[in-house]
């Protein structure tokens, strides 16, 4: 069954307590090459059927009314996967 | 008239049957409401409880926030029925759109208990008017996703409006933005804050006090405060 990936990313000006914590453990660990992590999340919407425009559209509407806050995130990519 | 207060109950709520409490011991009556429910049953104003609805999965408040009762939640706020969100309420509320900005994870990234002192900032909500403007309270915080975040420009805005209500005083327990603890939406009628008056409604429950341990019962006046603001519109 085709699969539709939706990213969504934490917005770049606002802090990621997150990413913040683990930019943390690599400084520990001594990791010299990274200077920033941020984490978003990743969906994986699997589709009954064929992707349609009009299935496509609804992911793109749920991603932004549902799976993200455009508050505090945006959705960076919305992609059909087989 | 005996006012009657709805507490609205989802999966994962923790401090429903506190609100409950609190509303009793404040002189009105509670009445407990369901999520899946789209029957308010007539309550005069609502409370949001705390707690962990569906884990905080997706983000805190954000699936609560889709429940089949927020439909009439959302009608009741534009009609300007007084609307308490404690916590996890409050993440609701802001999921909601009914309150402006978000909460984040708290930027030490620890979970944080504590007696809390807050500044009153905008006595003339309907949560609040038992207040005075710039008055210091103290009630319990405890969570770990209540770091409150928006644009500057929202900031600048919700400042200007008189839309904070709370500000955290002595320490900022999770790098809120501005310090702020709580808001109020355009009518006043609806407020979100992070920590919890419900806490603090009954000697030998509540936060220590110069006077005495626990005796702390700054959380009544929010109560106090939608009792009165009911019994304005109904006289």
């Amino acid at each position: 069954m085709p699969t539709i990936v939706v990213d969504v990313m934490p917005k770049s000006e606002l802090l990621d307590p997150q990413g913040k914590a683990v930019t943390g453990a690599f400084a520990r660990l001594g990791v010299e090459s990274f200077t920033d992590v941020r984490i978003g999340k990743r969906f994986e919407l699997t589709v009954d059927g064929e992707v349609t425009d009009e299935v496509l559209a609804e992911a793109r509407r749920l991603a932004e009314e549902v799976l993200s806050n455009s508050v505090i995130e945006d959705v960076v990519g919305v992609e059909v996967v087989e | 008239m005996t006012v009657r207060i709805g507490v609205i109950t989802f999966p994962g709520s923790l401090d429903d049957r506190d609100a409950q409490r609190a509303v009793r011991i404040a002189g009105a009556e509670p009445v407990a409401l369901w999520h899946g429910s789209h029957d308010l049953e007539g309550v005069d104003a609502l409370v949001l409880p705390g707690g962990f609805s569906y884990g905080d999965y997706l983000r805190s408040g954000a699936i609560a926030a889709l429940s089949p009762i927020m439909t009439e939640v959302k009608d009741a706020a534009a009609k300007g029925m007084p609307i308490l969100g404690i916590c996890n309420g409050f993440q609701m509320l802001v999921e909601a759109h009914l309150l402006p900005g978000g909460l984040i994870r708290n930027d030490h990234q620890h979970f944080v208990r504590r007696d809390q002192r807050l500044i009153v900032e905008n006595a003339e909500t309907a949560w609040t008017s038992a207040f005075e403007q710039g008055q210091e309270i103290v009630i319990p915080l405890k969570n770990a996703e209540g770091g409150y975040i928006a644009d500057a420009e929202t900031l600048d805005r919700i400042e200007g409006e008189g839309r904070v209500a709370f500000r955290y005083a002595g320490v900022n327990p999770n790098g809120s933005l501005r310090d702020i603890a709580g808001l109020t939406n355009e009518g006043g009628n609806v407020v979100g804050l992070m920590p919890h008056p419900e806490h603090a409604t009954e000697p030998g429950f509540g936060p220590d006090t110069r006077a005495a341990m626990r005796s702390g019962v700054n959380g009544l006046g929010f109560f106090e405060s939608a009792i009165a603001a009911v019994a304005r519109v109904a006289a």
